[in-house]
């Protein structure tokens, strides 16, 4: 499969253009760096190509067709804070449930504890949150991840932990990831090409 | 830090703090309680005993007796009674208009719009006149009251609703949810409503003084029950005649005692916020 | 055996503090969180002291409990002294903004209805205090390349670099011995995160002790003299900077993990999480590849060895060699 944005551009305002003309090209079981500075655009480009965003010009597609909005949707954005993208009132099995229930193996691989399961999220730290984040996201409908900055928060022993996790999910089902990050040294370990923003963002 | 806060000394210093506000709420629901069921099982007939009309206040009639010698304690009991069903009755109506109007509103803009005019026009009438226009026009008595004021009462918790739903609609997990392909019924149901309720909760409640309040001025004017109804309103406006003569028990108490009840219901309201609001829970 | 503590010339000295909350949980169970245990670590004038702990362990706090601003909630045992002297509540309030500054971490911090040189000069207590800081506003604000158009500005109106330049400014404007950054770094682009690194080094070249609370260790590496590892409330090792380097210098075996897993060392996995709860034994005993029996029940002490603190078994009651 191939996720494709071809020319688009965006403001929240008239007068501060974000992003201007930016095209990008995702295959299946690829993984592509995406560095830029943070407060450059790159969260509202990754907002853009999972479908949070809509009133943009130019267009997103999945092997050249446009992605039915109503569904599930198969590119499925990763934030940088997890706890925010967690109803504080579901304890984290059902935050889990929302998108999927993941077979035991595949939580053991994620490291998540049966314990966990019956917490409420702000009872587990932001690195255990995120592994559910991740797994969440892994539906089997999922076709490309975007991951914005997902690791920044965490200690380097957890960082190294989820990419090993979702690298390896990804690469064995097929799965496309845009790993969107400040990082360099990071995304060289983990990437097979680095895009530049700044580069491809035509301001 | 290592100093006891103030509520931690003295009698209830056992106690944490989120138990005493509990053992408050329970008392005082108790009390109302008591209040609502005795004046339920009171017959509204009282005898009337003409030798001994117009006493004051005494261990036998600890209120005072009227013009035709019916004991006001027991009167008063009953017109309590009577005041907290229907103000029970007007808040939970209240509050489930105010509920839906607050979903309406999260819609769509256009929907949004027209809750936000209904908000600014029933906000800008004044109450009692839209209490007293509702009420005559569904014929008064009881169901009359209770409408009246139900419908003039979801305007404050509608316009906290719509903004809290407004504001978790915009939130994260609601955007994910919508890109897992859940409809917006199901977020309503699953995403807002758990993290809405305790305030519609607490809103209930806090209307419910308001609601006893106006139904007995309403009463008092004339627009609201009927006068042959041993309501606390009915109760004041009739003492009206009688004050000048000195009767001032007939007035005084079962005013003192709606206020009590007002007050009661408004503690519990407080302590039920402080109960549900995680921003104050810790304190 | 000498502790690091009774050198002279200390600045800060925190002596097993331990912070812990009272939080309600469901229901009517209160319910004791302690968020740090036990913990000791030392700052020296003219030296940059690190905290690297994953963000939202509760580390912050020690800059609170320093400042004296910790909600009332909370209960603090262990002693912190300020130049040899106990810091108590009301020392705390009088040298807080004087002697010991804390750099926060954004603007959101600022009075968004005051212009910058205000909150800078700060509550005075007549025109003749206002006029003096004023001009050491002034001075101080020049030194980082903030002209006089800056003062006037609210804060809405400073541009990222600026902000941050005004955050260390006002920091500075009583002239502390102490300062405590919480976090300068996150958010802010490479060329800000450097010239950030830049001021702190400066300050420590002014004879300043600062102490750093971050979670990320590239900011910790580049910044400090000195880097204490934070794990699950516990600080399990202190060691010089240099030692980061390599994993074979470092003793602990989370840090050793720690170094390994940087992208620039290898990336290398280590499996195993932090203990949710409070654990009865030492806190890496789960994922300790040289644990013993002793890890599971008992909590071992911050002992020094070979002029680096260590909280682990292994090294306690093991002779320095020195």
């Amino acid at each position: 499969m191939n996720l494709k944005a071809n020319n688009i551009s965006f403001s929240y305002t008239k007068k501060r253009p974000i992003l201007k003309d930016v095209s990008l090209s995702l295959k299946s079981n690829e993984i592509i760096g995406l560095m830029g500075d943070s407060g450059s655009g790159k969260s509202t480009l990754c907002k853009i190509l999972s479908g949070h965003i809509s009133h943009y010009s130019g267009d997103v597609t999945l092997d050249d067709k446009k992605i039915p909005d109503k569904d599930f949707y198969p590119v499925q954005l990763i934030f940088q804070h997890p706890e925010k993208t967690m109803n504080p009132k579901w304890k984290m099995e059902k935050v889990l449930n929302e998108s999927w229930n993941p077979p035991q193996d595949l939580k053991n691989t994620f490291g998540l504890k049966d314990s966990w399961l019956t917490r409420w999220p702000n009872e587990l730290s932001g690195g255990e949150l995120q592994r559910f984040s991740i797994l969440r996201a892994l539906n089997p409908k999922t076709k490309f991840i975007i991951a914005d900055e997902i690791s920044t928060m965490l200690d380097a022993v957890t960082q190294v932990q989820i990419w090993e996790a979702l690298i390896n999910y990804c690469r064995a089902n097929n799965i496309g990831i845009l790993a969107v990050s400040h990082d360099e040294e990071l995304l060289e370990v983990l990437c097979d090409d680095i895009l530049k923003f700044d580069e491809i963002n035509n301001l | 830090m290592s100093e006891l806060p103030w509520y931690n000394k003295g009698l209830f210093s056992s106690l944490n703090l989120r138990q005493k506000t509990i053992l408050t709420i329970a008392l005082t629901a108790l009390v109302l309680a008591v209040i609502f069921i005795c004046g339920y099982l009171i017959d509204a007939n009282l005898p009337t005993n003409f030798a001994i009309k117009m006493k004051p206040p005494s261990f036998e009639h600890p209120f005072g007796t009227d013009w035709m010698g019916r004991d006001m304690f027991i009167r008063t009991l009953k017109g309590l009674s009577l005041s907290i069903m229907i103000g029970l009755g007007a808040s939970i109506i209240s509050s489930i208009i105010a509920t839906i109007l607050a979903f309406i509103a999260s819609f769509n803009d256009y929907c949004d719009s027209v809750v936000s005019w209904l908000i600014d026009l029933f906000a800008s009438v004044p109450h009692i006149l839209l209490i007293m226009m509702i009420s005559i026009g569904l014929g008064k008595g009881a169901f009359g009251v209770t409408m009246a004021v139900a419908f003039t009462h979801w305007v404050n918790l509608t316009r906290v609703l719509r903004a809290e739903v407004m504001q978790i609609n915009t939130s994260e997990y609601v955007a994910l949810s919508k890109r897992f392909g859940k409809g917006k019924l199901w977020i309503a149901k699953e995403h807002i409503l758990p993290l809405v309720l305790s305030q519609i909760f607490v809103g209930t409640l806090l209307v419910f003084p308001h609601a006893i309040m106006h139904e007995s001025s309403v009463t008092f004017l004339g627009f609201g029950l009927s006068p042959h109804e041993p309501a606390i309103g009915i109760i004041l406006s009739e003492s009206m005649s009688y004050l000048a003569m000195g009767a001032w028990w007939l007035a005084f108490f079962p005013g003192v005692a709606l206020l009590i009840v007002v007050l009661l219901f408004d503690i519990i309201g407080d302590n039920l916020k402080r109960l549900v609001d995680p921003s104050q829970a810790n304190d | 055996m000498i502790r690091m503590g009774d050198v002279m010339g200390k600045l800060l000295e925190v002596n097993n503090l331990s912070i812990s909350f009272t939080q309600y949980v469901q229901g009517l169970n209160r319910h004791d969180l302690k968020v740090i245990s036990d913990l000791t670590i030392d700052v020296g004038e003219a030296e940059i002291v690190a905290i690297l702990g994953s963000s939202g362990s509760g580390k912050s706090l020690l800059a609170h409990s320093i400042l004296g601003i910790l909600p009332y909630n909370s209960h603090v045992e262990g002693e912190i002294k300020y130049q040899g002297n106990i810091l108590n509540q009301e020392l705390k309030e009088k040298l807080r903004g004087d002697e010991i500054c804390l750099i926060p971490q954004s603007v959101n911090f600022l009075d968004p209805l005051m212009k910058v040189s205000e909150q800078a000069i700060g509550e005075c207590k007549d025109e003749k205090e206002h006029d003096e800081k004023k001009i050491k506003q002034r001075e101080i604000f020049a030194k980082y390349g903030l002209d006089e158009s800056v003062d006037d500005l609210y804060p809405f109106e400073l541009s990222g670099g600026m902000a941050r330049k005004v955050l260390l400014s006002t920091a500075l404007i009583g002239d502390p011995k102490l300062l405590i950054a919480d976090e300068p770094t996150p958010g802010l682009d490479k060329k800000s995160v450097d010239e950030t690194i830049m001021d702190i080094r400066k300050l420590k070249e002014n004879g300043k002790g600062v102490l750093l609370i971050t979670h990320e260790i590239d900011v910790a590496l580049r910044t400090a003299d000195r880097i204490a590892i934070f794990y699950s409330g516990y600080v399990i090792e202190i060691n010089k900077v240099e030692n980061f380097e390599n994993a074979d210098n470092v003793l602990h075996p989370y840090t050793k993990a720690l170094i390994n897993s940087l992208p620039k060392n290898g990336f290398n996995l280590t499996e195993g999480v932090q203990p949710l709860d409070v654990v009865s034994g030492c806190p890496y005993w789960e994922n300790c590849p040289i644990r013993s029996d002793k890890c599971e029940k008992d909590i071992p002490n911050l002992v020094e060895h070979d002029g680096v603190m260590i909280r682990c078994f292994n090294f306690e009651g093991v002779n320095d060699e020195s």
